[in-house]
């Protein structure tokens, strides 16, 4: 057996994912601990493995029309150094694992891997991102969250690869952030919320709001956003407990080692409180 | 899979299983001990190197994705003017315990400050971030870094 590829170009990639039943990998810092088997015997993967995170089409980070292009293979830190990202996503970015991992791990990576508690994807969510997916022939382009579609579970297909990941380039005054953890560096989230508003005369233009790690995929309703739009900043501050319940049904965490459902349904209300109370001006991301 | 990366400077050619750690080449291939397996997921960074002068663990690193690199270990790094200064700060400060976390903690330092040469002391503790010591409760390896900025002046 074949045990890896390592394509020189993108378009030999998607011929190797056509005739192979492969295992792409970019950074790894997900794979290779998902497939661990200790010291000295290395991670056991059942697939051979295709190596995609040098490939230099999946590298670069450009706008163009309106929207802000990333390559997967970008890794977390040099989503932190680019002026075209958004600096609510690099808050986000800057509270994921350490320095060093971040070296390694890729946005694609985030994405594909499809964890609830990835922290790139609430963000992602709230701005509207898609996803451009190739096979040897075809490209189509999707929503994320209609590509996420459960926990590590997407709609790729076995001869594809994410090629593009589209962010549409908007500038939204209000921001926020919150990741809620047992430590700063490190840490997995508990509960995370991203949310985007754009606010004019004391009325909502635009509202997004996201949840991480509550709920199988990131949790994000459009009809709730939308019945909001147009109200005044101090009607939805009065109405936050009827809002919360609007998200109460959505918002379904799990008991597991690192909190508890009720933790995580209290904190994820508390957040959506203080985003609503800030909406008449900038806190800046508070983490 | 056949694989030529930079080690410590020199060029080398292994054919090794493309999912072998990184981790496991120094330490089992090339006798390059002082990178530690503490945790094996990328959590405790005692087995931190530099890639392409950044840091990253080696305990996440498949031998495919060597190809090219050029990775430098605390063995390497301890014969150059920076890698001096950061181990006498880390002796004089006695930021060192047991010493099993120190190798990675001095390759963080390094990547720290080759991206910042003068970080506040906030940004020293979210550079070292990804490095765990269970002895010496971290205030004397921040004062290390610290002691390493002030010595070696002009160095990064």
């Amino acid at each position: 057996m074949v045990d890896a590829y390592r394509p020189k170009t993108l378009s030999e990639a998607l011929k190797i994912r056509n005739e192979t039943d492969c295992l792409p990998i970019a950074g790894g810092t997900d794979l290779m601990v998902q497939k661990a088997r200790g010291t000295g015997l290395g991670p056991g993967f059942e697939k051979p493995l295709l190596f995609v995170g040098h490939l230099p089409e999946l590298q670069r980070i450009e706008k163009k029309e309106g929207y802000i292009h990333i390559g997967p293979a970008v890794l977390l830190s040099e989503l932190l150094h680019n002026p075209l990202i958004p600096d609510t996503f690099k808050k986000a970015v800057a509270l994921m694992a350490s320095p060093p991992s971040r070296n390694l791990a890729t946005l694609g990576g985030n994405i594909c891997n499809a964890s609830p508690a990835g922290d790139t994807l609430p963000f992602l969510y709230a701005a509207d991102a898609e996803l451009l997916l190739e096979n040897h022939a075809f490209e189509r382009r999707m929503a994320i969250e209609d590509f996420i579609t459960g926990p590590k579970q997407t709609d790729m297909k076995p001869d594809e690869l994410l090629t593009d990941i589209i962010i549409p380039d908007m500038d939204f005054p209000v921001t926020y952030y919150k990741k809620v953890g047992q430590r700063r560096g490190m840490s997995l989230t508990k509960a995370s919320f991203h949310g985007l508003a754009d606010v004019l005369d004391g009325y909502v233009e635009d509202l997004r709001m996201a949840f991480g790690s509550v709920a199988p995929t990131v949790v994000r309703s459009r009809d709730i956003e939308n019945s909001l739009i147009g109200e005044s900043v101090n009607s939805l501050k009065n109405r936050y407990q009827e809002i919360l319940e609007l998200y109460e049904p959505l918002i379904q965490p799990i008991d597991d080692a690192r909190s508890t459902a009720k933790y995580r349904k209290n904190v994820c209300f508390n957040m959506l409180k203080d985003f609503l109370n800030h909406l008449e001006k900038n806190q800046g991301d508070i983490i | 899979m056949k694989i030529e990366f930079i080690l410590n400077g020199e060029t080398q050619t292994i054919d090794v299983h493309p999912a072998r750690r990184l981790l496991d080449i120094l330490r089992e291939d090339f006798h390059l001990t002082a990178v530690k397996e503490g945790c094996g997921e990328g959590e405790c960074g005692a087995c931190v190197v530099l890639m392409d002068g950044k840091a990253v663990n080696s305990c996440l690193i498949p031998a495919g994705y060597l190809e090219g690199k050029s990775i430098l270990t605390p063995e390497g790094f301890k014969e150059t003017p920076r890698g001096q200064i950061l181990e006498e700060a880390f002796i004089e400060a006695g930021a060192v315990q047991c010493g099993f976390c120190t190798p990675g903690f001095i390759m963080a330092a390094e990547s720290l400050l080759n991206e910042n040469p003068n970080p506040t002391n906030a940004q020293i503790r979210e550079g070292l971030s990804g490095n765990l010591c269970r002895c010496t409760g971290y205030q004397m390896i921040f004062k290390a870094v610290r002691l390493a900025i002030e010595k070696g002046e002009g160095l990064w």
